[in-house]
């Protein structure tokens, strides 16, 4: 019987090498945000050219992390690192798609849209300091619901994470509590709450929590039908998330390689700006040592020219076209493989 | 006299031809035992020496603090592990309380009440029930056992709780089902079947004649157990509730699912919290800072050496009970 | 006397009360588990799952790519763990016997069986993951071997304590050697009991999340190379549970199942294997 085994394992060690031959796999891992649509890409990538991206939404943070440690091809990260880190780790930085973090909450009647909130209020609920649905902060804001007694149970984020960064940043931009006590990062000390794991976690749990509030990427809320917020922009109107809105926050951007193609997004003036919007990002190491990082340029490529009706139907914005132009050029006059550009 | 002198002549060595094959081989093959053996020896000092290096740096730059403060910062790189050793403990102890009494009681069932006929069909359920995976506890604890949790249990009693008094203080937490209580009921469910399996074990060991004789002079079935066969067990018992204590220390999935995932003390009886494994398990793969991995890798060793005390105890208590 | 006799034989049922009810509610915990398992799973239970790889969100998919790879690692492992631990076990029971270095590695072997296995994860993702620089199965193999050795050690050992002296002695006195003796006699009559600790081991590792979250990672295509993330059914269970889709969540329930039953299927085997030596 050891004898059939050993063949056996021999057998599929064989035919994983000659498989390896067969397909070429590029391995990503990172933020969860986008993760709907990396895969999705990857799916209709795999299907015209036969190579597999295995992308993996294991928070920004691990994106990160992985990348520095070389265990995978690129990572994936809402959060964008400053020059000077890209510079020091020989990483290139280029975004993707730009993604919109939406509050969400399970409210007994209140559907998507039908509640209102503005930062300093959020703010202040994810402090601690307002601590039921019925308190006049909230009330003043929506007249026209009567919003239900119930304690608010706040939803956060337990891994290390980019959308945590672009939330906690757009509330320490407006307001100065929050920056004091707590700070923008992708993984905080949160002054009270319950943690999920990965965008999925939170809308997991604010589903199945009345009275709960918790703030995910907005294709997350939309495909599971949570009750998104609308929110107040930079000039005071109230905005609903959409790829309008979406787009109007990153119009007045100004997006550049010198620092990383990082411009913040948040609380931009102009109409119908969504204030919670950001872009998410690949690093990729500009020294290649493998045709994998080629790979890699020519699939998000392929993304750039002909995913963007995939995006779009899962409600993230693409890149206007002069940033795309921008990005290539990037590509092919910073990564290298063996002296030569990768892609 | 010559022949006297003479030495009783040397046995001929047989020629290599007609000795046992494969003779070489032996100590070879005793090598590869041995070496297999230190393999496992160096597995586990592997894993200790890994943690310990690993988390040096969070130990000497926090000193005692990591201990006591609850301080998750990884803004500032400030790390204190009160929160997940607390409800490592917490998790534990209460899984415990709620498992101990029950799994006794099965045992005790099996070896003394149960119909001989089913004593086999319950035995071998009991230790399906040690089989299942720790993901399937898992999910079903979370799909299943905490939305009924909450509606039957944790809202009614939030409900009830008069505003102000001190049952709205205990009665406080998360109103959907999970937090340490809720783990600690899961992780009661998993080690229960492992307690009850050792402690029937022991309990089937102790001479018919002892247990015979208690019944001879008239006690009770409760008289029995608990004055006669179970001293006669006691260490081993003992032992047992350490490895089943032990199980629960390092149960990881299980209760990642459930527990909340909070960084401080629990306020409230179903408030969230967080264990070490679950910590471990939520943040591992996205720890960037080096401190943040350190504090991981500290929280690790924590878990480590209370796990490798608790069952190397537990071991030569069970052990030195089989050689009475 | 007869007021203490009643309160003796009280006490005396209402503790056989206690006892038949705790036995019957580990019981009802069986059942409630088995029962949302197949509830929940055995809807979504068709060919697709065998043959469609994991999806992304909104394909139609199904759990192939990580059955496949549990089946692999898991293999491995166990290549493995068998290969160290009946050795090991060899070792403890024919050339160990009670010296002070046969005790240590026997205690360290137990406390290794009970250890948390997110520790090994840890341990492994240091040794093999990051100097190899890539997640992979061989990774996720060595991690689940670790966690088997002792599960195989500690039952070899024990059954070939348990072989009859006569039977080493027979051996001895054929003038075969020592690992003649070993492997011809008493492996070959220890067999049932070796193979009883190996299925144990197997099934033990098949559930094991914890350790393959840092090392095997998780892979959404089909993927038999080793050197390369590989999915598995617990990585892809907790992937897909903590998620809010409710397609991913039906898959994460099916998969559950699969594990559930494979683990029981395993352990009732194994039952009636040892039954069955035990009848001659």
């Amino acid at each position: 019987m050891s004898k059939t085994l050993a063949v056996a394992l021999a057998a599929t060690l064989i035919a994983g090498a000659t498989a390896a031959q067969a397909a070429v796999t590029i391995s990503g891992a990172g933020a969860t945000a986008p993760a709907p649509v990396y895969t999705k890409w990857a799916e209709a990538y795999k299907a015209k050219t036969g190579v597999q991206l295995n992308y993996q939404g294991i928070g920004s943070g691990g994106g990160i992390k992985q990348i520095e440690a070389k265990t995978v091809d690129f990572g994936a990260s809402d959060k964008n690192l400053p020059i000077g880190d890209l510079n020091a780790h020989g990483l290139l930085q280029f975004p993707t798609v730009i993604v919109g973090i939406t509050p969400v909450v399970n409210l007994p009647g209140v559907g998507p849209g039908q509640i209102r909130l503005t930062g300093p209020v959020l703010a202040d609920i994810y402090l601690g300091a307002i601590r039921r649905w019925a308190d006049p902060q909230i009330q003043k804001l929506n007249p026209q619901i009567r919003l239900p007694n119930l304690p608010i149970t706040v939803v956060h984020r337990s891994d290390g994470s980019g959308t945590t960064y672009l939330y906690t940043s757009y509330l320490s931009e407006v307001s100065p509590a929050w920056k004091g006590k707590v700070g923008a990062s992708d993984s905080v000390q949160w002054p009270t709450g319950q943690g999920g794991k990965g965008n999925d976690g939170v809308s997991a749990f604010v589903r199945q929590t009345p009275g709960s509030v918790g703030y995910v990427e907005y294709a997350y809320a939309k495909n599971n039908h949570l009750a998104f917020a609308d929110m107040a922009d930079h000039d005071g109107a109230f905005v609903s998330p959409d790829e309008n809105s979406f787009k109007a926050a990153a119009v007045h951007a100004a997006w550049s390689p010198s620092n990383g193609f990082a411009p913040s997004l948040l609380n931009q003036p102009g109409a119908d700006a969504w204030p919670i919007a950001g872009a998410t990002y690949i690093l990729l190491y500009k020294q290649q040592t493998s045709p994998m990082g080629g790979e890699v340029l020519r699939f998000f490529n392929w993304a750039y020219q002909d995913g963007d009706g995939l995006a779009t139907s899962l409600a993230y914005v693409p890149l206007p076209a002069s940033v795309k132009e921008m990005v290539r050029h990037a590509w092919m006059t910073e990564v290298k493989f063996d002296g030569k550009p990768a892609l | 006299m010559a022949e006297l002198s003479a030495t009783a002549p040397e046995p001929a060595r047989p020629p290599k031809s007609q000795r046992p094959k494969g003779a070489a081989i032996d100590p070879l093959f005793k090598i590869c035992c041995a070496a297999s053996a230190t393999l496992i020896l160096s597995a586990l000092t592997g894993v200790m020496i890994t943690l310990a290096l690993a988390g040096w740096p969070a130990f000497s730059k926090f000193g005692l603090s990591f201990f006591t403060s609850t301080e998750w910062n990884p803004v500032t790189d400030v790390y204190g592990g009160a929160g997940p050793i607390v409800g490592t403990l917490l998790t534990a102890a209460g899984a415990l309380i709620l498992a101990l009494p029950l799994a006794f009681a099965t045992a005790v069932f099996l070896t003394e009440f149960c119909p001989r006929s089913l004593r086999r069909p319950i035995g071998v359920a009991v230790e399906l029930l040690a089989g299942i995976p720790s993901i399937v506890y898992g999910i079903w604890g979370l799909f299943v056992f905490a939305p009924l949790f909450a509606q039957w249990v944790e809202i009614p009693l939030m409900g009830w709780a008069p505003p102000g008094s001190i049952w709205e203080a205990v009665f406080s937490g998360i109103p959907n089902g999970s937090g340490l209580l809720t783990a600690s009921i899961i992780v009661a469910m998993m080690i229960l079947p492992f307690i009850a399996a050792t402690l029937r074990e022991l309990l089937l060991s102790v001479p018919a004649r002892v247990r015979e004789s208690a019944y001879g002079v008239g006690c009770t079935s409760l008289e029995v157990v608990w004055s006669v066969t179970l001293p006669y067990v006691r260490r081993g018992a003992i032992g047992a509730v350490m490895l089943g204590l032990g199980r629960a220390l390092g149960e990881t999935m299980a209760v990642t699912f459930v527990i909340g995932n909070s960084h401080d003390f629990p306020h409230g009886l179903f408030d969230g919290g967080s264990t070490i494994a679950s910590t471990i398990a939520n943040e591992f793969a996205e720890a960037t800072s080096d401190m943040h991995v350190a504090a991981l890798a500290a929280l690790g060793l924590v878990l480590f050496l209370m796990t490798f005390i608790i069952l190397t105890v537990a071991r030569l208590l069970i052990g030195a009970q089989k050689n009475v | 006397m007869f007021a203490r006799r009643t309160r003796r034989t009280v006490a005396s049922g209402a503790f056989m009360v206690f006892c038949t009810a705790s036995t019957a509610l580990a019981m009802v915990v069986l059942v409630a588990i088995l029962g949302s398992l197949v509830y929940n799973g055995i809807g979504g239970v068709n060919l697709n799952v065998f043959t469609l790889d994991t999806p992304a969100t909104g394909s139609i998919g199904g759990l192939r790519n990580a059955i496949v790879g549990s089946i692999l690692m898991c293999a491995w492992a166990m290549a493995g763990a068998v290969a160290v631990g009946v050795l090991a076990g060899t070792w403890l029971s024919e050339y160990a016997g009670d010296s002070a270095y046969g005790s240590l590695v026997r205690l360290l072997n137990d406390v290794l069986l009970s250890a948390p296995s997110i520790l090994v994860g840890l341990f492994v993702y240091q040794i093999a993951v990051k100097p190899m620089h890539g997640f992979s199965g061989f990774a996720g193999a060595i991690a689940l071997a670790i966690l088997a050795v002792p599960v195989v050690t500690r039952t070899t050992e024990d059954v070939l304590k348990l072989q009859s002296r006569q039977l080493r002695e027979s051996g001895a006195a054929l003038g075969t050697p020592m690992w003649t003796t070993i492997r011809s006699i008493l492996w070959k009559a220890a067999g049932g009991g070796i193979v009883t600790g190996i299925l144990l081991a197997f099934a033990r590792i098949s559930g094991e999340t914890a350790p393959l979250l840092f090392t095997a990672l998780n892979n959404q295509f089909f993927e038999l190379n080793m050197t390369k993330p590989m999915a598995s059914l617990p990585a892809v269970i907790f992937n897909f549970a903590l998620s809010a889709y409710d397609d991913w969540r039906r898959l994460a329930w099916v998969g559950s199942l699969l594990i559930a039953f494979a683990v029981l299927a395993i352990n009732i085997l194994v039952r009636t294997l040892s039954r069955e030596k035990r009848r001659p």
